[in-house]
């Protein structure tokens, strides 16, 4: 047990690095990297949702949507519902986070601000639960590679966002400018993260 | 077909189960905002510039409404406007001078020595530089950062010179940071007469960087109807601003420089070439 955790979280922060790696959650990574302060606002609620819906979304699937029963003698399995019911959960845990979080600490409130609804669709999110399912995580487990997914894409953010802050310093050829030269470093910062595979 | 049906109401089950959880959580956590908060807001310019010293109109807003503050410390909103906030809320919109940016430099590229540089465009990378690159340490190095910052394009950038509009100036105060000389100052909008140099050295070494620096020959200072409308500090004289100088002393002084200008004709460009 403690081996396999080790593993999860050094695999979903370094090896298979979301933004990196699996190429998920680009929006974000390229929206809001242009300042270092924004980026850590960002992962700040990147780590709250994904750790909240990943929780919520094994505990759905490990004991709803992935059980067996029968009704009137037919075999019902509704595992192939799980992308659907996903998205309109964590959509809507969020919203009720949100709301919440409004009332009892408008500081939070605030430094999250609209991150927290942006990132309600992001696809890094649902892939936290998805390849939860495909590893066949316990409740613990998915919850664990959530957080560590979400620690992963604040790491690259926050790299990345630090990176652009001294492009901007920097003189660049005026046909990379801006989000072409972004794009490149980006790739270049995906090979670097390359030198972490086999480590697990 | 029992798969489909068992789907279909398990789906909208789960969607009507989350709506009422969504509603109920709005209704027992609700947050009361103050609706007069955004009717204020709708009031203000919206430029979100920062003069009034909050964190953009919205914020002001809510600090009007809660009494932190008066609607005229927004330097932006016109009189009318300030009043009609005033009445709604049903409080006095008290008193602010009105103020508008006085960049004092009147060193375009024409009348100053200048080296050249090929580093970042940027005031305050370029004041990194040995000060930047211009003859002149005191003056305006003309890469446009105030400009830049400007809300409202008050600033003109000519030949080398940020030139303040004073009709478009709101007086907001945000280009008074960005000057890494801290040349710009906010003057009393009444006022048209200003001296438009800020070096304190002495006037045979300004005259030998710049041709319209304030040389201290006090001949403003002779020519004002009372003795302390000019103050001298140093090498630099400046406009009182607590008892200043009516316009016609531009002329009266003829100051031998043309450092002492009137803003409204140095915005117009009257004082370009009269300098050989």
């Amino acid at each position: 047990m403690g081996n396999n955790i080790l593993a999860i979280t050094i695999g979903a922060i370094l090896v298979n690095n979301f933004v990196l790696s699996k190429i998920l959650g680009i929006c974000p990574f390229l929206g809001v990297s242009k300042k270092l302060e924004t980026a850590l606002g960002m992962s700040g609620a990147v780590i709250f949702v994904m750790t909240l819906a990943s929780l919520v979304t094994s505990l759905i699937y490990n004991y709803v949507l992935s059980k067996t029963f029968t009704i009137g003698g037919v075999v019902i399995k509704l595992a192939f519902l799980k992308i659907l019911v996903f998205i309109v959960v964590i959509a809507a845990l969020v919203q009720v986070v949100e709301i919440i979080l409004q009332k009892f600490s408008p500081p939070l409130y605030k430094a999250l601000g609209i991150f927290l609804p942006l990132i309600t669709t992001n696809c890094a999110v649902l892939g936290a639960a998805e390849l939860s399912v495909k590893a066949g995580h316990s409740v613990i487990e998915a919850t664990i590679f959530g957080t560590c997914s979400a620690i992963g894409f604040a790491l690259a953010l926050v790299l990345f966002a630090s990176l652009r802050e001294r492009l901007d310093l920097a003189k660049v050829p005026a046909p990379f400018q801006g989000t072409a030269i972004a794009l490149v470093t980006a790739g270049i910062l995906a090979m670097v993260f390359m030198g972490f595979s086999g480590l697990v | 077909m029992t798969l489909i049906i068992t789907a279909v109401l398990f789906t909208a089950g789960l969607g009507a189960l989350l709506a009422l959880v969504i509603g109920a959580t709005a209704k027992a956590f609700a947050v009361e905002a103050d609706a007069r908060v955004e009717t204020v807001t709708e009031m203000l310019p919206g430029v979100n510039c920062g003069g009034c010293g909050f964190a953009g109109c919205a914020d002001f807003a809510k600090a009007i409404v809660e009494g932190r503050t008066i609607p005229s410390q927004c330097p932006v909103s016109n009189p009318e406007n300030i009043k009609r906030i005033a009445e709604y809320l049903g409080i006095t919109a008290g008193e602010k001078e009105k103020v508008f940016a006085v960049v004092r430099c009147a060193g375009s590229c024409a009348v100053t020595v200048r080296s050249p540089y090929n580093g970042i465009g940027d005031c305050r990378s370029a004041a990194l530089v040995a000060g930047g690159a211009k003859g002149c340490d005191f003056g305006c190095i003309g890469f446009a950062t105030c400009a830049r910052a400007c809300p409202f394009d008050a600033i003109e950038m000519r030949d080398g010179l940020a030139v303040v509009h004073p009709d478009l100036c709101t007086g907001c105060g945000k280009c008074v940071e960005t000057c890494p000389k801290n040349l710009i100052i906010l003057a009393p909008a009444a006022v048209d007469v200003h001296v438009y140099c800020n070096s304190p050295e002495k006037g045979a070494l300004k005259l030998k960087v710049c041709k319209t620096a304030c040389i201290a020959c006090r001949k403003c200072v002779k020519a004002a109807d009372s003795e302390n409308q000019m103050t001298i500090n140093g090498f630099l004289v400046a406009t009182n601003y607590s008892n200043p100088p009516i316009s016609d002393l531009v002329e009266k002084a003829k100051c031998p420089t043309k450092a002492l200008r009137l803003a409204t004709k140095h915005a117009a460009g009257a004082y370009e070439g009269v300098l050989k």
